[in-house]
């Protein structure tokens, strides 16, 4: 079944295949091979970002981690001979690291732990998965096979002897273990000090060895307790250190052992950042920020969040389908070779074809602000390039600019909503984003009632909030905000000057509450109190109230400036990725919907009058294994053939018309027969039925529901 | 009084209760509908499709419980189909057919009964008078026994006479339905027209009754509710691969345009493949009909210069191994051999790491196939599509393919999901399958009978002989059951060809070896013998022995 096709060598691709198949469906006029150097950067960029992401991300659990492994060995390296330290010495030092849920990115983290410990603490690292260790014995011949092959890998120019010993020739043992664990350890000290200076430096004398459980909970607990107590016994002479990486809860380790082996071990607990947080540092880094010039459209970042929250937890899948988005949005949009920054993209503009010109005229948004613009603008516009062009340098560096105030806008009104009761807005900033993107924000319900809640604040929270509003603008890149920030710094000295004023004010109450506390006369009282309540009622808003609503007002203007949905912006096209169902059909498939529909309204990929029927059925005419499907969601868990193939000659028969009966029936007859039967395996083929025992020539079915 | 008025009132307060309770039973449903909605339209799956194909479809209808079904609807809704010609089945139709199914009739029975056998009579005297003028509003089962020719019909006639009560009742009802033409009609409408309810939770209630009793009226049996007619009553001859091949040759393929039309929008997808491959993701290809030629076409068109391996995973001998080998016999250009599947996979990979220059493009028609869809074939291949000089592109069919892959395969294999229907037929894919309605040709299982025997002694040869002689006398006897040691020893002794027990049993053992005979024991202990071949391929093989 399987067959190997070579070319001949003479006729051999050259490299840049890729960039080949970029060209060959779009024109040349189109810039395809400049888009192409421009996807393929901007990916770049993008890839070695979110990797820097990573990295900083676990770098404070490596650390630790690191710094845990240390200390374990170093404590065994001092030879004391008290009480506790003996004790302690049969103990497994075990760091358990909790992940969270999702298998698929621990992988990479595994990975880059691997990498960290192998340059700072042992050349000596195994790491085991509980689908490979069925058994003590598998798991020992995994552990075995690694830890030898690592100290090849290590040095395997100096002992090629050593390469020929292959795991199998030894025995699976701990004492073949320790064995070679000895004779590795003397190797390294016994080795020219000069060559080995480096490594020596890094490593200690004895380095550990360290074994990681991926999946701590998928391993069964037979293996696991027996290897732990058979490490324990042999702790002394093997510096073994054991990582757990645990998906739920640190309290599995206590369930999965009993206390006999639990107290073997010496856990130190880790903890990692969980993938939520995780994908806001990712969406924060890659997405709301001006450096990279492609953007994500509301739909398409909604469609790709909610892969995520429904489907897999996972950041890597996350930014596969980013990346998606950026081949597609490359590959469809032939002005995509604008999207760059902007001190390239006005170059380009320059150099633009006339083709490209015309694509610029036929984008919708541009459409609109011609018509916008009065008429001789509007004909110079639409028939001399120069003309087009020195506006498309101008509209995209507005383009830009609004890119810059909106992300810091945005960060602002963060700090207001994610602080509400209720979070009306959300509580993530990408939540924010998705809405603000979607439509005009300050017609949604949700963000009146947020400006209500916003108007209850407190004066604490209100002045720490533009205390950090004042900080984002600051650190913010765009240059109209020196006079926004003039006006927060200024409401701030008006909290100030309130507080003063909240003491004098304070007197006064005191005073008539003294006067209060004087009349002892009930009737007075009453009068006093009623006048009170009137006077608070009637009351003007104070200070500090009017100051509020200034605040809130305030605020709901930059909104308004700033916070325009990007699809209201002239040449949004060429930056924003909008194609959400491109996304769902690629990444999020749904290959069982497709067959249904395909079998039961064949209307949908074939365009023939004969199969158009209105209300969902299905006509006579449609393709045989359209028929046989029909039929066979009438019947129950078994189908009898004989009935089936009756039926379906008869619909067949129909379909064909009352002249097939004149053509000799036996020929016709014996066609139909052979077209069931190959519908029928067909069906077969495609998980529907399968042929049955249980009564001679029937099949059973294997869906339910009839619709 | 008082008291039972009491009484009454608590008893309408409770119903009151009972219905409010309904009533936010409803409520949280229709709450959780909303709540459905709202994670559909979170997926975006409500946005409109530039393919228009059917994501538009709920996973309700997809996956819904199984329901009871009468063994005549099929049968109906043939009839239904041939009868409206274009037009479409209306689903309330068959609705009402059911609740005419569902009303009482035991109490007619034995009259009906009566009027059937009397109403065959009559037709077949139609018959007879060869006037076969069919009207067209005939129900299906009725214009069937007018098509069918007259010995035929006596057989059938005589056969619902015998056959079980149940399929009596059906073909009554048939006959009820077709006849009583006034009569029926206006019961069925009365029937369908669903009676007037008051308040969504009454409604709903019924509802769910209904589910509930369909729930378990379903499960309740295990009997089979189906006709026992089988094929051979309808004398229809078991055709084999060939005939079969000729056959559909013969029938024009429907909608050839719109399906090169179809293929033709898939084949603009060329290029762009061939540069998400490049860019590090692999292609699955799904929808209904063969992708076989579709990824062929992809093949010649664009891979002609680029070293590809093509994998039928729908052959059935097919496995990871020789996908391995074949890769690194050929492509890596290996001599020797592997001790496992994974020490061969680690040895692909180093090549393949190591070696940048290299590049290899993966075809793999049906990667859903029964022979390489389990776990462990599925993670090897996973493991080699990660590779990134290595391009896979494959084709699934099943319904349930997408549940081989978990998490970690999925990420692994990094696909981006292709949706390419093409209605056309799986001729390759399905003439490697056992269907149960191709015989079998057997020429296999009789030149490897032939090559066995032809090195064996003449005796040998004798002794298998006369066990198949004995298995053919009986092949009409159903519970046949072997022939037993003794009786086949004794006749060997008698045919001269084992002089004692032990020759013989030396003998089977050979047979058994080369899996000629299956030995079996039966209820009181003794050994019986059998060849595991049909009689057709047994009769052959005996005929040729005998040219020799």
């Amino acid at each position: 079944g399987c067959f190997v096709f070579k070319p001949s060598p003479k006729k051999k691709r050259m490299s840049q295949k890729a960039a080949i198949d970029f060209r060959e469906r779009n024109n040349e006029s189109e810039d395809a091979e400049l888009r192409f150097v421009t996807c393929q950067s901007l990916w770049n960029q993008i890839k070695s970002e979110t990797e820097q992401i990573q990295e900083d991300l676990n770098k404070q659990l490596f650390d630790n981690l690191v710094g845990f492994l240390r200390r374990s060995h170093s404590e065994r390296q001092q030879k004391t001979t008290e009480w506790t330290c003996q004790m302690k010495s049969r103990e497994i030092p075990t760091a358990a690291l909790v992940l969270g849920v999702n298998v698929t990115d621990h992988d990479l983290t595994f990975k880059s732990l691997s990498e960290v410990l192998q340059n700072n603490i042992t050349p000596y690292i195994a790491l085991l998965e509980a689908k490979y260790c069925a058994g003590i014995k598998n798991l020992m011949q995994k552990l075995m096979g690694q830890l030898m092959n690592c100290y090849i890998d290590v040095d395997s120019l100096e002992d090629e002897d050593y390469v020929h010993i292959s795991q199998n020739r030894i025995r699976c043992s701990m004492t073949s273990l320790i064995s070679w664990y000895e004779s590795v350890t003397k190797k390294i000290d016994s080795e020219t000090p000069s060559k080995k200076r480096t490594s020596s430096s890094r490593h200690w004398q004895s380095p550990p060895v360290v074994v990681i459980f991926k999946d701590m909970e998928s391993f069964t607990t037979k293996v696991l307790q027996d290897f732990i107590v058979i490490c324990s016994q042999h702790i002394r002479e093997l510096p073994l250190v054991l990582i757990f990486g645990i998906a739920t809860s640190p309290m599995i380790i206590h369930s999965l052992l009993p206390h006999s082996v639990s107290s073997l071990l010496c856990i130190e607990l880790f903890q990692s950042l969980s993938c939520k947080e995780h994908l806001s540092t990712i969406i924060d880094k890659l997405l709301l920020t001006a450096q990279f010039p492609f953007k994500l459209g509301g739909k398409v970042l909604q469609v790709l969040i909610n892969i995520f929250l429904y489907h897999d937890f996972s950041v890597q899948n996350f930014i596969k389908g980013y990346q998606l988005c950026i081949v597609e949005h490359f590959y469809s949009q032939p002005l995509s070779v604008l999207c760059c920054q902007l001190v390239d993209a006005k170059k380009r503009v320059n150099s633009l074809s006339h083709d490209q010109c015309e694509n610029i005229r036929r984008l919708p948004s541009f459409r609109r602000y011609v018509e916008r613009q009065v008429s001789e603008k509007q004909i110079a516009l639409l028939t001399a390039d120069s003309c087009l062009k020195e506006t498309t340098q101008k509209l995209l560096e507005d383009l830009h600019v609004y890119h810059e105030n909106y992300i810091s806008v945005l960060r602002c009104l963060h700090v207001f909503t994610s602080s509400l009761p209720k979070y009306p807005l959300g509580k993530q900033i990408r939540e924010l984003h998705c809405a603000c993107l979607e439509d005009q924000v300050w017609e949604t319900e949700e963000y009146e009632s947020s400006l209500q809640l916003a108007r209850m604040l407190s004066k604490s929270d209100l002045v720490t909030m533009l205390q950090q509003c004042v900080e984002i603008f600051v650190s913010s890149s765009g240059k109209e905000f020196d006079k926004t920030v003039e006006k927060l710094k200024e409401f701030l000295t008006q909290f100030q000057k309130l507080e003063a004023e909240a003491f004098q004010e304070r007197d006064v109450s005191v005073s008539s509450q003294k006067e209060l506390q004087k009349k002892t006369d009930l009737y007075h009282l009453q009068k006093t109190l009623l006048e009170l309540k009137e006077s608070r009622r009637s009351k003007k808003l104070t200070k500090f109230e009017m100051l509020r609503f200034e605040v809130v007002d305030y605020i709901d203007s930059l909104v308004r400036n700033y916070l325009v949905p990007a699809d209201h912006k002239t040449l949004h096209e060429i930056v924003y990725f909008n194609t959400a169902s491109v996304l769902r059909e690629h990444l999020n498939a749904a290959p069982r919907i497709a067959l249904h529909t395909a079998l039961n309204n064949p209307y949908c990929y074939l365009k023939n009058q004969a199969l158009k029927s209105d209300g969902g059925g299905i006509s006579n005419k449609a393709p045989d294994i359209c028929i046989v499907y029909r039929l066979h969601l009438e019947c129950g868990r078994l189908i009898n053939l004989a009935d089936w193939l009756e039926a379906f000659s008869t619909v067949v028969m129909a379909a064909e018309g009352p002249n097939a009966d004149a053509a000799s029936s036996d020929e016709v007859d014996d066609i139909i027969h052979a077209r069931f039967i190959r519908a029928v395996s067909e069906l077969e083929l495609l998980g529907f039925i399968k042929p049955s025992k249980q009564k001679t020539d029937h099949v059973a079915r294997l869906t339910w529901g009839g619709c | 009084g008082v008291k039972v008025r009491k009484d009454k009132t608590q008893l309408t307060v409770s119903v009151k209760g009972f219905v409010k309770k309904l009533e936010n039973i409803s409520d949280d449903e229709t709450q959780e509908i909303l709540e459905e909605k709202n994670y559909v339209a979170a997926l975006g799956i409500c946005a409109q499709d530039p393919m228009g194909n059917g994501s538009s479809v709920s996973g309700g209808e997809v996956y819904s419980f199984q329901t009871p079904k009468r063994s005549s609807k099929m049968s109906e809704l043939a009839s239904e189909l041939a009868q409206t010609p274009g037009q479409s089945v209306a689903p309330d139709q068959s609705e009402s057919l059911e609740k005419t199914d569902k009303t009482p009739q035991s109490s007619k029975s034995v009259l009906m009964r009566c009027l059937f056998l009397l109403l065959i009579h009559v037709f077949s005297l139609l018959l007879q008078s060869k006037k076969k003028e069919l009207v067209s509003t005939t129900p299906y089962r009725l214009r069937k026994r007018l098509a069918v020719p007259d010995p035929c019909l006596e057989s059938e006639s005589e056969y619902s006479a015998s056959c079980s009560e149940e399929e009596d009742e059906e073909d009554q009802k048939a006959v009820s339905i077709a006849l009583s033409g006034q009569k029926t009609p206006g019961k069925t409408k009365a029937a369908s027209t669903p009676p007037p309810r008051n308040t969504l939770a009454k409604k709903n209630e019924e509802r769910m009754n209904n589910l509930v009793e369909e729930y378990f009226e379903a499960h309740s049996s295990s009997k089979v509710l189906t006709s026992d007619r089988t094929l051979q009553k309808l004398r229809k001859r078991r055709l084999n691969q060939q005939t079969l091949h000729d056959l559909l040759k013969k029938a024009p393929l429907a909608y050839a345009a719109e399906i090169k039309e179809l293929n033709q929008q898939h084949e603009s997808l060329f290029s762009k493949w061939m540069l998400q491959l490049h860019l590090g993701f692999n292609i699955v290809l799904y929808g209904l009909g063969s992708k076989h030629d579709l990824l062929e076409k992809f093949r010649t068109s664009v891979l002609q210069d680029s070293v590809h391996l093509v994998v039928n995973g729908y052959f059935p001998s097919i496995t990871v191994r020789s996908i391995l080998n074949s890769i690194t016999e050929e492509v890596l250009d290996h001599i020797g051999t592997f001790r496992s599947p994974l020490d061969q996979l680690g040895f692909i990979i180093k090549r393949f790491k190591e070696d940048s220059s290299l590049e290899l493009y993966v075809l793999i028609h049906n990667l859903d196939s029964q022979m390489l869809r389990g776990e462990r074939s599925q993670q090897i291949l996973a493991q080699l599509s990660s590779l990134p000089s290595i391009y896979l592109i494959a084709s699934i069919d099943h319904i349930n393919a997408p549940l081989m892959w978990d998490q970690a395969k999925l990420s692994l294999y990094n696909w981006l999901w292709y949706e390419t229907t093409t209605f056309s037929p799986y001729v390759e894919e399905t003439s490697y399958e056992n269907s149960l309605l191709v015989q079998q040709s057997g020429s296999l299982a009789l030149s490897s009978l032939t090559h066995v025997l032809r090195s064996l002694t003449h005796n040998a040869r004798g002794i298998f002989k006369l066990l198949a002689h004995y298995q053919l006398e009986n092949k009409d006897n159903p519970s046949y059951p072997g022939l037993s040691f003794q009786d086949f020893y004794q006749q060997c002794r008698e045919a001269f060809l084992v002089n004692s027990d032990l020759t013989l049993r030396a003998q089977l053992t050979e047979f058994r070896d080369h899996k000629l005979i299956r030995t079996k024991r039966g209820a009181d202990g003794v050994e019986y013998l059998l060849i595991p071949v049909d009689d057709n391929t047994l009769t052959d093989f005996l005929e040729k022995e005998d040219e020799d």
